[in-house]
């Protein structure tokens, strides 16, 4: 049986974006050992973590010389957006046991992002598990190729890699800026942690920033007009 | 040994927030308000942590090469430019203005 146009198109752009996201563990990979983490360590986290965002958190407070806890927690509240994305993906592919395990180390926004924009159901499981098995083994093979090159590269702020980490930060966080309501929100956050670096321990100004704008978000949010009459 | 106990932990805890969206009964995680103070919170993080690399020196704040790298870095997004090049480019924006002997 041949796999339906809709579905052939969605295995093409799921490996496409495995193609293209992967290839930015390199700098994963570079900025990781920079930081002062171990090759083994480094590919640790790509396997095990496996959620872009979190891991350059991880690393970047560890550099900065942050604390365990705090690269930890910073980590982890980067990481609730997955659980969103599992309770969307887990209606769409009802997996079972083993397979469900699977699947949920590879959601992330990639695979997510890749099955929510597939026109019918079979398209959207194959764009799933093509875009998260994709980004899963190249992620994995371009952060141990950037971590060997790390290593041998040296000192990382003649080679810029500090001001990499920065791009780095921003090109996670700039489509995410499409809303007024993110800007006014990531607008507070900066500013908090400006504030706090000077008064804080590294890590900390991450989290300060993190716990103002959970609660400006939380007390802001109003329930759209056709959802309050439904309730 | 402790970086390693810590990167386990933070690995784990990551996984295990992957695991909740297919465990946990939907009622909690379809809150909306809930779902909107995620989504923000993801960008408050990602937003602190870019003033955090770019300023932050131990616990001072400083302007230096890096501030051109996202400078650099948000004229490339501007134009559209890819993820593996906006990090390249500002890599590169800060080693050259280091080269040229500032920051």
């Amino acid at each position: 049986m041949r796999a339906s146009p809709s579905v052939r198109s969605a295995v093409r752009q799921g490996i496409s974006v495995g193609l293209a996201t992967g290839a930015y563990g390199i700098s994963f990979g570079a900025l990781s050992v920079a930081a002062g983490l171990d090759v083994w360590q480094t590919c640790v986290l790509s396997l095990l973590m496996f959620t872009g965002g979190s891991q350059f958190a991880f690393i970047g407070i560890i550099g900065a010389g942050g604390g365990g806890a705090a690269a930890t927690a910073t980590a982890a509240l980067l990481g609730v957006r997955n659980s969103l994305y599992g309770l969307q993906m887990a209606s769409l592919l009802k997996p079972r046991r083993l397979v469900r395990l699977g699947a949920a180390q590879i959601t992330i926004d990639e695979s997510t992002a890749v099955a929510l924009a597939q026109p019918d159901e079979p398209a959207a499981r194959a764009g799933f598990w093509s875009a998260g098995l994709g980004v899963f083994v190249f992620w994995n093979l371009a952060t141990l190729g950037g971590a060997l090159l790390g290593d041998v590269l040296g000192d990382p702020a003649r080679w810029g890699l500090d001001g990499a980490a920065a791009a780095a930060f921003l090109a996670l966080l700039w489509p995410r800026l499409k809303q007024r309501q993110a800007q006014t929100i990531g607008v507070v956050a900066a500013v908090v942690a400006a504030i706090m670096i000077p008064i804080a321990p590294a890590g900390v100004p991450v989290l300060a920033a993190a716990a103002v704008t959970a609660g400006i978000a939380w007390w802001q949010y109003r329930e759209p007009p056709h959802v309050r009459s439904a309730a | 040994m402790s970086l390693w106990l810590w990167v386990l932990i933070a690995a784990l805890v990551c996984v295990a927030l992957k695991l909740v969206g297919y465990l946990v009964p939907t009622e909690v995680l379809e809150n909306r308000r809930m779902a909107h103070t995620a989504a923000m919170v993801t960008c408050a993080l990602l937003a602190a942590l870019v003033v955090t690399q770019t300023f932050a020196e131990g616990t001072a704040l400083v302007i230096d090469a890096r501030l051109v790298a996202v400078a650099v870095a948000a004229g490339a997004l501007w134009l559209r430019a890819p993820f593996i090049v906006v990090v390249i480019l500002g890599a590169a924006a800060a080693a050259a203005v280091r080269a040229l002997g500032w920051g």
